[in-house]
C-alpha cells in the first residue's frame, strides 16, 4: 500500500535511478537531451505526421497506462464536456455582421456571462472588463506536422481567464473575417490546459446573404468558414430577393449539409441557439442527417412580411437546383452492414493521417460488429475521437454513417476505404 | 505498515482559504506573500493583510524580498508591502501585463503583448519582438534580459544601443531562465519540453520526454541541477559540466500517486532538498542525496500551482489552483 495513501507520513527512501522510457510514462519516447540543429530533430515518421499515438496526439499526456482503453478507442483529442467552461467560435467574413452579433451577445439579458476574445477593441461597444484583445498568432506545433497549428495567444489568454474561474459562464472567440477557424479549433484539443479546463461548443459563421457568393469564389478563407460551420447565420437577408436567398443557402448546402442555417437581418438571432450547442460534444451527435429543414428565425411580423410579398414558394418540395462545388464538398457515406473495428479504426487514423490537411470535419456514427452500443467519433484535421456513446435502442436501425466535409477529398476511394471495413 | 507515533510534517503544516486559484508566492520579509486569481495579494506567516491589488486575474509576480510585485490582466503593475501598502508602478491601460521580471537596482521588466518594457534607474525603454512575449528573465550578471517568444528567445541589453541577439529555435517558448552561472539559457516550450542553449556557442540543448507542459523549474541550491515539473516524478536535469544536460539523462525524484503528475517545484536555497507539488494537491519534500520523501500536504483533488521557499529556507508556501494556501515553517 502506498504510504501516502495509508494516512500516515512515512520517510520513504527510493535508489537513486535514472530516467528510462519505461519507468517515465507511457509515451516511449525516452528522456533524452539532444544536441541539435536549429529546426525539430525529427525521426521521418514524425514529419509526415503519421498519427500515431506517440507524435500527433491532440493532448500531450500520457494514454492511460493503469487502465486499459477499451477496445476501440481512439484517443487522440479527448473532446470531453462534463464541467468544461463553453468556448464558441465565431467567424465570418469582413463586414458580414460578427461584431453586430457580438455586441448583441454581450448586451442582452440572456443571464450568462461572458468572455469575449476579440481581434479588434474598437469594434465592441461594449465596456466589459472579460472582453480580451487578441492577436492571432498561429503558432505550429513542433512536430513537423503542417496541419497541428494552434492560436498561441488562444493558449495565453485562455489560461489568464481560467485564473478567474466562476466569474464568466462561456467564452465567445471572435477571428478575423481573414482567418482559417482550424487553428481555432485545434487549440482545444492540442493545448492540455486549454482542452482540460475548457471545451469546444460550436463554430458559429455570420455570412452575408449579398455577397457570400462571391466571396465563395475569390476567399478560400470565406469557404474555410462556411465548410467549418456547426451554424451559419446567413445574414443581411433584407438585402436580397428571396431567389437570390435561396440560392445562396443552396451554394452553402454545396459546401456544408450538415450546419443549421438561420436567417437573419441585423444577427436577429435567438442567443440562445447559438450557444451551449455542444456541436464538438461526442455524446451529442444525434443525427447526421443533412440539415434540409429550414430554420426560420424571423418574429411573427417577418414571416407575415415573407408571405405578403407575393412571392411563389415554388421552390419548395421537389426540383431544388443543385449546385456543386468544384473545391469543397461533402462527402456522405453509409453502410448497414456492421463494421469491423480492427478494420475501421486503423482506416480512419489513416485516412486523418494521410488526407488530415484536407478534412474540415468528419463525423460518424458506427455499428461495430456484436457490440450492443453505438459507436460515436469526430475529427478536425488530423485531431480525431472517439467513444462508445450509448446502447442501441430497440428497433433503431443499426447503420454506420460517415460524413466528410473537406477540399478535394477522393470521394470514390474513401468510399471503397470505408465499405471495406465491414465485418 | 507505518507505525503511528512518527512525526509527521503534515501536523505541522497550517492552512488557510486564499479565496480564488494561488497564482504564485513569494516573501515579503518574514511572511508569505500569496498572489491570487482575483487580484488579491495576501501576506501571512508574521504578518497578516489582504488587499485587492488587481480587478482581474493576478498573471505574473515577483518578490525582492521587501515587496510583492503583481502585474494584472487590468494593465497594471503594483507593488505590496508587509503591512499591506500597494503602490502602482505601471498603468498601461487595458492591456494584459503577462510578464514580470525583477532585476538588479530595483530594475523592472514586463510585457505587454510583443512589447518587452525594462524600467531601470535612469530610464525606461522597450524593446518589440517577433510575437507576444512567453516570458521574460534577468541575467543574474549584467543588466542583460532574456525575451522569450516564437521561435526562440532575445538577449537584451536595455541599457546600451547594442543590437538585440536572437537565439532560434522554432517553436513556441514559454517561460525563460538563467542558470545561477549564466552559461546557459533554458526556456519552457509549448509542446512538453525544455529548450536551451550555451550562450558562450549557442549550441541547442533539447530536452524532452515529458507528458505535459512544463511550467515550473528552478535551480537547485549547488547550482548543479534544474529541477522540472511536467512527468509523473520531479526531473533534475544535470547543469555542472560545461555542456550542462547535453547528451545525459535526467534524475527523477518522488514519484506521484496514480497518474498524478508534478505541477511545481520549488529547490531549497540552502539544502539539496526541494519541495514538489503534484496535480493531486500534494506536496512532498525530497531529500536529493537519497531520494527520501516526507509528506507535508495530503492530497485533496486540486493541482498546487504555487510553491516557494523563504530565502533562509525556513518557511515553505504553497497554494493550489482551488485556493487553498499552506505554511510549512521547518
Amino acid at each position: 500500500m502506498d504510504h501516502r495513501n495509508s494516512g500516515l507520513p512515512e520517510l520513504r527512501i527510493l535508489k537513486l535511478k535514472s530516467a528510462t522510457a519505461d519507468l517515465i510514462v507511457s509515451q516511449r519516447q525516452p528522456f533524452a537531451s539532444l544536441m541539435g540543429r536549429c529546426g525539430p530533430v525529427m525521426t521521418e515518421k514524425e514529419e509526415r505526421c503519421h498519427f500515431s499515438r506517440e507524435t500527433c496526439r491532440g493532448t500531450p499526456y500520457p494514454l492511460n497506462q493503469t487502465r486499459p482503453d477499451p477496445p476501440g478507442r481512439v484517443y487522440f483529442g479527448r473532446f470531453r464536456m462534463s464541467d468544461k467552461i463553453p468556448v464558441t467560435v465565431l467567424t465570418g467574413y469582413l463586414g458580414a455582421g460578427k461584431t453586430t452579433l457580438l455586441n448583441r451577445i454581450l448586451s442582452e439579458p440572456h443571464g450568462k456571462k461572458y468572455a469575449v476574445i476579440v481581434n479588434e477593441f474598437g469594434e465592441i461597444g461594449i465596456d466589459n472588463e472579460l472582453v480580451v484583445g487578441a492577436d492571432e498568432e498561429v503558432f505550429e506545433m513542433n512536430n513537423g506536422c503542417v496541419c497541428c497549428t494552434v492560436r498561441g495567444d488562444l493558449i495565453r489568454i485562455i489560461d489568464g481567464l481560467l485564473k478567474r474561474k466562476g466569474q464568466f459562464d462561456g467564452i465567445l472567440v471572435e477571428t478575423t473575417g481573414l482567418a482559417d477557424p482550424a487553428p481555432v479549433a485545434q487549440t482545444f484539443f492540442m493545448d492540455e490546459n486549454v482542452g482540460a479546463k475548457t471545451a469546444l461548443d460550436a463554430v458559429v459563421t455570420v455570412a452575408d446573404a449579398k455577397w457570400l457568393k462571391d466571396r465563395l469564389k475569390d476567399a478560400p478563407e470565406a469557404k474555410n468558414q462556411i465548410g467549418f460551420a456547426d451554424i451559419i447565420l446567413l445574414n443581411k437577408t433584407d438585402l436580397v430577393s428571396a431567389e437570390e436567398l435561396k440560392d445562396v443557402e443552396l451554394r452553402i448546402r454545396a459546401i456544408n449539409p450538415y450546419a443549421k442555417i438561420y436567417r437573419t437581418r441585423r444577427c436577429d438571432v435567438e442567443i440562445k441557439s447559438l450557444l451551449g450547442q455542444g456541436a464538438f460534444d461526442l455524446q451529442r451527435i444525434l443525427e447526421i442527417e443533412p440539415s434540409f429543414l429550414e430554420k426560420d428565425e424571423h418574429d411573427g411580423h417577418d414571416h407575415h412580411h415573407d408571405h405578403g410579398d407575393g412571392h411563389h414558394h415554388h421552390h419548395h418540395g421537389g426540383g431544388l437546383k443543385h449546385y456543386h462545388d468544384e473545391e469543397m464538398q461533402s462527402i456522405s457515406l453509409k453502410t448497414e452492414k456492421p463494421l469491423d473495428p480492427e478494420k475501421f479504426l486503423p482506416w480512419v487514423n489513416e485516412l486523418s493521417a494521410n488526407e488530415g490537411p484536407k478534412i474540415l470535419r468528419l463525423k460518424g456514427i458506427l455499428s461495430f460488429k456484436d457490440d450492443p452500443q453505438r459507436f460515436v467519433i469526430q475529427g478536425v484535421h488530423m485531431v480525431l475521437d472517439g467513444d462508445h456513446q450509448r446502447e442501441w435502442k430497440e428497433g433503431e436501425k443499426r447503420d454506420s454513417r460517415l460524413v466528410l466535409i473537406g477540399r478535394d477529398l477522393d470521394q470514390k476511394k474513401i468510399e471503397e476505404g470505408f465499405l471495406a471495413c465491414a465485418a | 505498515m507505518v507505525s503511528v507515533d512518527r512525526p509527521s510534517l503534515t501536523e505541522k503544516l497550517v492552512s488557510f482559504e486564499a479565496g480564488s486559484q494561488v497564482v504564485a508566492a513569494h516573501f515579503v520579509r518574514e511572511s508569505a506573500a500569496f498572489a491570487t486569481g482575483e487580484g488579491e495579494v495576501l501576506i501571512a506567516g508574521e504578518s497578516e493583510a489582504r488587499v485587492k491589488a488587481h480587478k482581474g486575474a493576478i498573471l505574473s509576480s515577483a518578490g525582492d524580498g521587501e515587496r510583492i510585485f503583481t502585474a494584472g490582466d487590468d494593465g497594471r503593475i503594483v507593488a505590496v508591502d508587509i503591512e499591506g501598502e500597494q503602490e502602482t508602478l505601471v498603468d498601461i491601460g487595458n492591456k494584459w501585463i503577462d510578464n514580470l521580471a525583477l532585476g538588479p537596482d530595483g530594475a523592472l521588466a514586463w510585457s505587454a503583448g510583443k512589447t518587452a518594457f525594462v524600467r531601470g534607474k535612469k530610464a525606461e525603454r522597450s524593446l518589440e519582438v517577433v510575437s507576444t512575449v512567453g516570458g521574460l528573465a534577468f541575467a543574474p550578471k549584467g543588466f542583460r534580459l532574456a525575451i522569450a517568444h516564437y521561435n526562440g528567445a532575445t538577449l537584451w541589453f536595455p541599457n546600451t544601443d547594442a543590437a538585440p541577439e536572437t537565439l532560434e529555435w522554432k517553436g513556441s517558448h514559454l517561460g525563460v531562465m538563467f542558470s545561477p552561472d549564466g552559461r546557459f539559457l533554458v526556456t519552457t516550450m509549448q509542446e512538453p519540453a525544455l529548450h536551451g542553449w550555451r550562450l558562450s556557442d549557442g549550441q541547442h540543448m533539447r530536452m524532452s520526454g515529458y507528458p505535459s507542459r512544463v511550467r515550473s523549474m528552478g535551480f537547485t541550491a549547488d547550482e548543479k541541477w534544474l529541477a522540472t515539473s511536467g512527468a509523473q516524478e520531479a526531473i533534475l536535469w544535470p547543469f555542472a559540466t560545461r555542456d550542462g544536460p547535453m547528451g545525459k539523462q535526467p534524475l527523477m525524484f518522488a514519484p506521484g500517486l496514480k497518474d498524478q503528475k508534478v505541477t511545481a517545484v520549488a529547490c531549497h536555497p540552502k539544502q539539496a532538498m526541494l519541495a514538489a507539488g503534484y496535480s493531486d494537491g500534494m506536496v512532498l519534500l525530497v531529500r536529493l542525496a537519497d531520494g527520501a520523501e516526507v509528506l507535508v500536504r495530503r492530497p485533496d483533488g486540486s493541482p498546487v500551482t504555487a510553491l516557494a521557499w523563504r530565502g533562509d529556507g525556513g518557511l515553505l508556501a504553497m497554494g493550489t489552483e482551488e485556493g487553498k494556501a499552506a505554511l510549512l515553517a521547518l
